[in-house]
């Protein structure tokens, strides 16, 4: 079937009038086909049975004077809040700027509540048309105000999760430099097995936040767009690059700076966890979070440096991959601390996992170029094994963190 | 010390007269005693028309619930008689389910109320209403916790031969409202609004007798309950039993389906709260305050 194809000798002769008129027929149409279906509907029963309205609780902030409650009508309709319930009980609210919200309009509600500190509580908004929407406290406790100190505060944790543990697994780099080429593919192959649970946890931990992201905004959607365009777009900025520098293989220190920056959108993602429990009152949650991923997150290192391990670094270099890798848990601490939002978080996690699978590419595409020259199987036993440890060794660690 | 235990706090209902509000209001205070007329017996006939429609009811204030009523209000009319009156109740289903009417009493069989109406048709229900006391009626069709739970309820009075004392007589019914479809209700109420007679205290004059008939419709949930401060009251459980010795007590409890008559009598100036002794179902609408002048 070789009839499909252009003929580049073809010119049209019209007027470019003409041309610019075969462009629009179709749109006119669409735009005359929109407004027909607008004005006389589809021919199926217009009105719905039930009243749609979907009003989403996106903040309950604890004050000493009881709940402030953001909610935010992401329904078609407008809604009109007739009464807020708290634990059973019809309770008093102000709204902030009214109790009816416009599509895709954001309120405050006011609720003095005398809530008991460490217990949970459930507020329940109730609309003119009686559908109820519901907002859970799990643990009562006062919203962290923000201030230089819990600012400051928030930054350590973040330096606990982060910074440290990258820093501690690259204390192994002297020892692994000792490793013949088998040894370092086996290690390279380890990385690819931490990094392969961190994919799968990081897109796991997107789903979890996508669950609370308003339905119109589609947040499972989300992960899966970051995830494939990250990836995508990684990939191509790489084959960007590589046409203009070295042809042939990856230096091992962009590499590692590929991982370190895959891996710091990860703890980004983890920052974000660790200073939402905070906000909402789980302390202890937030203090086993961060001994969990301190420890979790030494493996990091390790990956990191292995891609190095032909290489002279210098000590400049290792910092810069420490920061790179390590500071965004800062950062994650403080907007989940501060501001967290559901629906950046869940497009946050799927960047993060579209940026580590892209760095598994990279380095598997490293360690099979390696294996082709050298004429080494590329799925050896070692390589296999160091990719089944990685694997274990996240899985394991990851009981501190999971529960 | 949490500074926040101090703040003040609850639910105020406000002053606003509600379509709602009305509605219990109107409950409250209004007898059916049908159109009456003498059979050539020597019987008193009473003939009552009740229609079903699909209506929506504000149960709460800026709350509206799709509701299934006796004309038009849940609960429906209070039908009121004297023992030994023959009742003729006309019932025209003006809704789109098969509906009907169960009275609780003595009486033949096939006035029960258990073959449905179907939409656009009409039933003549025909007895002699016996025994005297508290009875209640409500839709029987299947299933029948739908059917009750969306409305179709009311009570019915029958006064004995000998008039009781004179007293200032109120109806309530107790019911729920379950908006989510979870088999849980949101919101409670007497006469189908929350808070009603909070809003608007129930004015009674001191040392006057006060008569309540009381019921529970309440679907979903076991029991209700009737509690008074600051005073006690008689209660006759349906209030058929002339033998029967009153409860004197503050508080009673009442299944589904379950009536009596509550005979108060106000000592002294003041506001008395009356409410379910569920602490949720009170905080959750079903409150309220006698005011004695």
């Amino acid at each position: 079937m070789a009839q499909i194809q252009t003929n580049a000798n073809y010119q049209p002769k019209d007027s470019k009038l003409k041309w610019i008129g075969f462009g629009l027929i179709p749109i006119i149409l669409l735009i005359c086909i929109v407004t027909l279906i607008a004005l006389f509907g589809t021919g199926i029963k217009n009105e719905s049975v039930a009243p749609i309205e979907i009003l989403n609780v996106e903040k309950i902030t604890i004050t000493d004077a009881g709940f402030e409650v953001k909610i935010f009508n992401s329904g078609p309709e407008q809604i009109e809040i007739a009464q807020v319930l708290v634990d059973d009980s019809f309770w008093n609210a102000s709204f902030d700027p009214a109790s009816s919200l416009d599509r895709f309009e954001n309120a405050t509600v006011y609720i003095p509540y005398p809530w008991v500190e460490g217990d949970p509580h459930e507020i329940k908004f109730i609309t003119t048309n009686g559908l109820l929407f519901t907002g859970e406290v799990e643990v009562a406790t006062k919203t962290p105000v923000l201030t230089t100190n819990v600012f400051l505060q928030y930054a350590l944790i973040g330096f606990y999760v982060g910074i440290v543990p990258v820093s501690l697994g690259m204390l192994w780099y002297p020892f692994m430099r000792r490793f013949s080429t088998r040894g370092i593919h086996a290690v390279l192959a380890f990385t690819v097995g931490l990094l392969f649970f961190l994919v799968i946890d990081t897109v796991e931990e997107g789903f979890e936040i996508a669950a609370e992201v308003p339905g119109v905004f589609q947040g499972s959607g989300l992960v899966w767009f970051g995830l494939v365009l990250s990836f995508l777009f990684l990939i191509a900025v790489d084959q960007a690059n590589q046409r203009k520098t070295n042809p042939h293989i990856d230096s091992g220190k962009r590499v590692s700076y590929k991982l370190a920056t895959g891996i710091g959108l990860h703890n980004l993602g983890e920052g974000l966890a660790i200073g939402a429990a905070f906000a909402v009152g789980e302390a202890a949650l937030g203090t086993f979070l961060v001994i969990g991923f301190t420890l979790h997150n030494i493996t990091e290192g390790v990956g990191i440096a292995a891609p190095l391990l032909r290489e002279r670094p210098t000590f400049k270099t290792f910092v810069s991959l420490v920061a790179v890798a390590g500071t965004p848990a800062i950062l994650g601490t403080w907007i989940g601390g501060f501001i967290f939002n559901p629906t950046l978080s869940a497009l946050f996690f799927g960047i993060g996992a579209g940026a580590i699978l892209q760095v598994i590419f990279v380095i598997c595409k490293m360690i099979w170029k390696e294996s082709q020259s050298n004429k080494y199987p590329l799925v050896s036993w070692l390589n296999f094994s160091g990719l089944t440890l990685g694997i274990l060794l996240m899985y394991v660690t990851a009981f501190l963190v999971k529960f | 010390m949490d500074n926040h235990m101090g703040m003040q706090h609850g639910y105020d209902p406000g002053t606003e007269v509600t379509k709602g509000l009305k509605m219990a209001r109107k409950i409250l205070t209004e007898f059916d005693y049908g159109k009456v007329s003498k059979r050539s017996d020597g019987k008193t006939l009473r003939e009552f028309e009740i229609v079903s429609y699909e209506t929506e009811i504000e149960i709460a204030r800026g709350v509206k619930f799709p509701g299934w009523t006796f004309n038009g209000t849940i609960p429906g009319p209070t039908l009121r008689c004297t023992e030994g009156d023959i009742i003729s109740v006309k019932f025209t289903n003006g809704a789109s389910h098969p509906h009907s009417i169960h009275f609780h009493g003595i009486h033949p069989t096939n006035m029960d109320g258990l073959d449905p109406i179907m939409p656009g048709q009409s039933f003549t229900y025909e007895f002699e209403a016996k025994p005297h006391g508290m009875q209640v009626y409500h839709c029987h069709v299947f299933p029948l916790a739908r059917h009750i739970h969306k409305g179709l309820y009311g009570n019915l009075i029958i006064d004995p031969k000998k008039p009781r004392a004179k007293a200032k007589e109120f109806n309530m019914v107790m019911n729920g409202f379950d908006l989510d479809l979870d088999g849980e209700n949101e919101v409670y109420a007497v006469n189908g609004y929350a808070f009603a007679y909070q809003q608007e205290p129930i004015k009674v004059k001191v040392g006057e007798l006060v008569r309540i008939y009381l019921s529970n419709f309440t679907e979903f949930d076991l029991i209700n309950s009737f509690h008074l401060h600051a005073n006690y009251f008689h209660y006759y459980a349906t209030g058929s039993d002339p033998e029967a010795r009153p409860q004197y007590t503050d508080t009673i409890m009442q299944c589904q389906g379950e009536r009596g008559i509550l005979e108060i009598t106000f000592p002294a100036p003041g506001r008395y709260m009356f409410h379910a002794h569920q602490s949720e179902f009170a905080e959750l609408g079903w409150m309220g305050f006698f005011l004695a002048e």
